[in-house]
Order: structure tokens, then sequence, then C-alpha cells
């Protein structure tokens, strides 16, 4: 590998981790949009910026482009509060218009304005080992590289001091306020730090793109923990490996390397969707289709519990009288009859004394609904899992 | 003596988008009471409740907790907000969630310790889920969830505890296990203003009673103004409900 392939790769990877960390909030606030608002209105705040130091590293031009972040989450709320606009389409409004400001100046003052759309919208990357930082005649890396690791510190610096008042306030809006924990000032803070993230992220990713590294890792992570700080570790995680694989794979395709890490964050997320162990798209249907057995067996079992007389106990008779098909009413005589709940005998079925005591035990969840009476049968039984 | 004033509220009108929803409220809460809030839909219980916390700004009026503005006295009072108005699917567990209430004795960047985390357990246990402790929220049934609410305002070792609907949606067992631990909190000298639907149980639940639909009706004990001509003065029918002597 030479020097400015790891470069790029050591750019994309810290502008992942800088993104994932609020992204895990905004998806769990349920604001992944007000990202995708952000990075498209800081455009006009990059090009002012632009004007003013001729730097895109510049510390006053991130500065003024996060504020039009921040400036844009407060028109969408205010606009929002009149009550004339909901907030969504208050979204929509905001950032298209910021959007077009920044294209304007861009079109108008090409000549003075070393950027163009195409930039703007997908990143240079590729570009960005070009950009050196020189110290009194030392080169100290590419500026991206700086720009990232700055911003990244601090984000983890805020993350470690305020990890349980971003927590309670994402989680209680109103227990934070009465403990003293003001969520206005949590919102802004999380709105300032994904301001300034999309800001030093839009260099390398683009307007689109950058979207993709704040919400995908955290929704991908999402479906596979129950845990905050886990949540957090496996988007970094997510992020990192889509970084990095995916400059590999634009390397091989000769491709666009923001267009190759969406690829691979979003085939990543494709696989967590199907395969997640119990969030996932194929162990919920699964469950489901267990579940619709389970339900089936207790009808069953009910009805084997209501009835004493023989002709009604007959399989032949069952298979017409809960009116199942064939292949369902032989899935649940097997179930029952694994579990030994049920007898055969004749073709004749009959419950044993475990097929009675789960019944009994069933019916009265069943009538008071009440959750204890079930917690051991969820060990023993099968009916009550998930 | 005259008991001491817990909660004192002063000419309190609450509004949104100019509509008022709380009008010139004034409410002086006697320390040691079992207080239930009733009045119809939209009377503003909770957003009574939220004024006083300082969750949502009033447009007029003053509110003291013992004589001093809410903010200096958060350390006293202790919260249950409505179930529904957090997202169970928050990837957190039952002792996590508990221990959010000791956050405010913490204050700003400082961590729960140990000390927290014993204080978490030992509320848990009070409301029996301490076998549920790493259960993940969403796991819990809708009382269990309640239980857990009430374990994390137990741990905020508060002298006022303000409650928004903590029956709501929650089996025979567990309203039973709440009001048990309601009526040992107001032993222990607490007071305790709750939020509360059925009109039926105010008599055997609760000492104090207000009634409230945009403005105050009445407040007092509940053996003295518990009766047919305040709820239909709150609900605006004729309401007929045997208070028992």
């Amino acid at each position: 590998m030479s020097a400015p392939q790891i470069e790029i790769q050591l750019i994309a990877s810290l502008v992942a981790i800088a993104c994932a960390i609020p992204g895990v909030f905004l998806v769990l606030r349920k604001m992944a949009l007000i990202s995708d608002a952000i990075s498209h209105s800081i455009l006009p705040g990059i090009v002012i910026g632009f004007f003013i130091t001729h730097d895109l590293s510049s510390p006053l031009l991130i500065f003024l482009a996060a504020l039009t972040g921040v400036i844009t989450v407060v028109l969408v709320e205010f606009i929002q509060k009149t009550g004339l606009v909901k907030e969504d389409t208050a979204i929509g409004l905001v950032f298209p218009a910021m959007f077009s400001i920044g294209v304007l100046l861009i079109a108008k003052n090409a000549s003075d304005v070393h950027m163009d759309v195409d930039a703007v919208l997908l990143g240079e990357l590729a570009f960005a080992p070009f950009e050196r930082f020189d110290m009194g005649g030392t080169d100290m890396g590419p500026k991206s590289l700086w720009v990232i690791g700055i911003i990244l510190l601090v984000t983890l610096a805020l993350l470690f001091a305020f990890f349980k008042e971003l927590k309670v306030s994402t989680f209680d809006v109103g227990l934070s306020s009465a403990l003293g924990f003001s969520p206005v000032v949590m919102h802004y803070g999380l709105m300032s730090v994904s301001s300034v993230t999309i800001v030093g992220a839009f260099d390398a990713v683009g307007a689109i793109l950058v979207v993709a590294l704040m919400i995908s890792p955290a929704a991908t992570a999402y479906l596979l923990t129950n845990n905050l700080k886990k949540m957090i570790l496996l988007s970094v995680l997510f992020g990192v490996f889509s970084a990095i694989s995916g400059y590999w794979l634009a390397h091989y395709l000769d491709a666009s390397i923001a267009g190759s890490i969406t690829a691979m964050l979003m085939l990543l997320f494709l696989m967590v969707y199907l395969f997640a162990p119990s969030k996932g798209l194929i162990a919920v249907l699964h469950r489901q289709k267990r579940q619709r057995i389970e339900v089936s067996l207790l009808t069953f079992l009910l009805h084997l519990n209501n009835h004493s007389e023989i002709s009604e106990r007959h399989i032949n008779h069952l298979n017409e009288h809960i009116n199942w098909q064939k292949v369902r009413s032989r899935t649940v005589l097997r179930l029952a009859s694994d579990n030994n709940m049920i007898l055969i005998n004749d073709q004749v079925v009959s419950l044993t004394e475990k097929g009675k005591s789960f019944t009994a035990q069933a019916l009265e969840y069943i009538i008071t609904n009440k959750e204890e009476h079930i917690e051991h049968l969820k060990k023993d039984f099968f009916l009550f899992r998930g | 003596m005259e008991p001491k004033i817990a909660v004192s509220i002063d000419d309190l009108t609450v509004a949104y988008n100019y509509k008022p929803v709380l009008w010139d409220i004034d409410l002086a809460i006697p320390e040691g009471v079992l207080m239930a809030i009733v009045g119809p839909n939209g009377a503003g219980k909770s957003t009574l409740i939220k004024a006083i916390l300082g969750i949502i700004e009033p447009i007029a009026g003053s509110i003291a907790i013992y004589g001093k503005p809410y903010h200096k006295q958060r350390q006293l009072v202790a919260y249950v907000p409505q179930k529904g108005s957090v997202d169970w699917d928050f990837p957190t567990t039952a002792l996590d969630v508990v221990t959010m209430g000791t956050y405010g004795s913490l204050g700003w960047i400082k961590r729960p310790g140990a000390k927290q985390k014993k204080a978490a357990l030992e509320a848990l246990e009070k409301v029996g889920m301490l076998s549920f402790k790493n259960r993940q929220i969403s796991q819990l049934s809708g009382g269990q969830q309640q239980r857990i609410f009430l374990a994390r305002a137990l741990v905020q070792n508060a002298s006022i505890y303000f409650m928004d609907e903590p029956f709501q949606g929650v089996d025979a067992t567990t309203e039973k296990a709440i009001i048990i631990i309601l009526k040992e909190l107001r032993k222990a000298g607490k007071t305790l203003i709750v939020v509360h639907h059925d009109l039926q149980t105010v008599p055997e639940y609760f000492d104090w009673v207000t009634f409230l639909n945009v403005k105050k009706i009445a407040t007092g004990p509940v053996s003295s103004i518990f009766n047919d001509d305040n709820l239909t003065k709150t609900y605006g029918i004729n309401y007929k409900v045997s208070v028992q002597e």
C-alpha cells in the first residue's frame, strides 16, 4: 500500500467513526432525516466561508458551515411550531432552499470558488492526500486528516463526559427535564456536534453520502443489540469496516470511493436486516410462523380438554372439526406428542397429565392475563417464547 | 397545628398556542397527602404536573416547592411520567432505567457508581422486579414497565412524588403492588400527587383529591369533597358514584 492509500483509508475511517457516534443518537431520537437536512443546508455556509478564508479546512469555515446547520434545525422547528406545516414537510422545505442558495453562490462565483457541484454531492476523498498540512516547512500529513481527527476527538470527549445526559434525554425527555438536564441544551448540543461532523466529513464524502455514514451504521447496530454502549461500539465498527472495504471495492472497480463505501454500508445493513438473530427479518418471520403453530397447538389442547367423548377426539374428526389442513394438523399432533402432552390410542387422542396442567395454566394466563403465571412456563414450554 | 404546604401554586395559567389548558389555578397541597388529580381528557392534569416540574413554561403564575422555586428543590422531587411517553424499544435494561433515577443527585458529567447501582437494585426489589434487572425493557409487560418507572422514582428518594397515570394499562396485581407502595410512602411522611383515571377507586386509594377541568373545581380531603356535585361540575354530566363512608 502506498502512503496516500493509507492516508485515504485513515481519513475514511475517522470520518466513519465521527459520523457513527452522533448517528446513534439521531436514530434513537427518530431524527435521521435531520442529518440529511443539515448535510445539504451547510452548503451556503461552506461557500460563504470559502469566500472569506479561501481554505476549505479553515476553522472559521467549519464554524460558519456548522452554524448554517444549526440555523436549519432552528428554522425547521420554527416553521413546525406555527402549526401550519408538519415537521417532515418543514424539513423538506428548508434544506432544498438552503442548498439552492449554495448552488447559486457556486455558479455565480465559479471563477473564485474552487468547487463544483459534483464534488459537493459526492466528495473528493481520492484528492484528500494532496492538500497537505504544512507546519514550518515540515509535512504534517493531509489537512483533512487533521480536521476530522480534531472533530472526532471533541466528539469522543463530549460523548464520554455527557453519556448519561445524552442517554436520559434521548430515552425520557420529561424525566431529563425534571432532573435538571435540559433537553433543549442536549438537543442543540447534539445538533451542533452533528453539524460540525457533517462539515468535517463533507469534503471527504459529500452531502449525500455523509447521511449514509451517520444513519446506516446506527440502524444496523440497532438490530443487533439491546445495549446503548454496544450499539455505539458496533456502529463505529461497521463504519470503519465499510470505510476500508469500500475503499478497496472502489480500487478494484475503479469507481467513486464514497459511492463504494455507501454500497458496503447498505450491503452490511441488508445482511443484518435479513439475518440478525432476534430482530432480523428471517428471525421475525420464523417466530411468527412458530407462534401460529403454537396457537394452533393451544386451540387443539383446549378442544381436547373440553371434550371427553371419544367421537370428538378421533384424529379424523379433529381434522374436520378444527378445520385445519392435513399438514398443519400433523405438525400440531407431532408437536403435542413430542412434548408428551397427548397420547394417541387407536387414533383417539387424549391429554396426558402434563398436557392437562399445561392447558390449565395456559387457560389461567389467558383469563387473568397475569404474567407471573407463565414466567416459569416460559422456560418449560415453548408457547410463550418471544 | 396546620400541616406544612408541600406544593403551592398561585394563579397558574398554561397555554398551548394561545389556547389556555390550565386557567388561573390556585392550589395548596399539604405535606403528607396521597392526592389524586381527576378530570376528563384534556382537563390539563398532565400539564399541571409538567408545569410544576418546569417541563412546560407557564404563561403566568408561580409555583413553589416548600416555599422555593422548583429548580432549587429538584432533589426533593421524584417524577413518574406517563408510560407511553417513552420509546420502550430503546436499547437498555430495567436496571439501567432505574439507575436513571440517581442521575439527578449526581448532577452533570459524574457517572453512576456502585452506590447508585445498589440503590437501583434495592428499588427493583421493592417493586418485585429484581429478577428482571437485566431484561431488555421492550421484553417487559405493561405492568412490569410501570413498576420499573415506579422503582426509578423510589431511587430518587424524594419527599414529593409526582405520578402521571401510574395505573394505566397495568394488570390488577401490579395495581395492588403499586398502591401498597404508595401508601407506604405516605406513611413515611411523603407527599404523593397522582394523575388518576378510575373514579371508582379514588375513595379506596387516596385521602386527598383535586378536581380539575382547565380550571380548578375543588380540592380537599376525599371524605368531604368527593361527591356527585363536584364530579358533575368537573365532568359536565350528571354523575353518580357511591362513596364509601
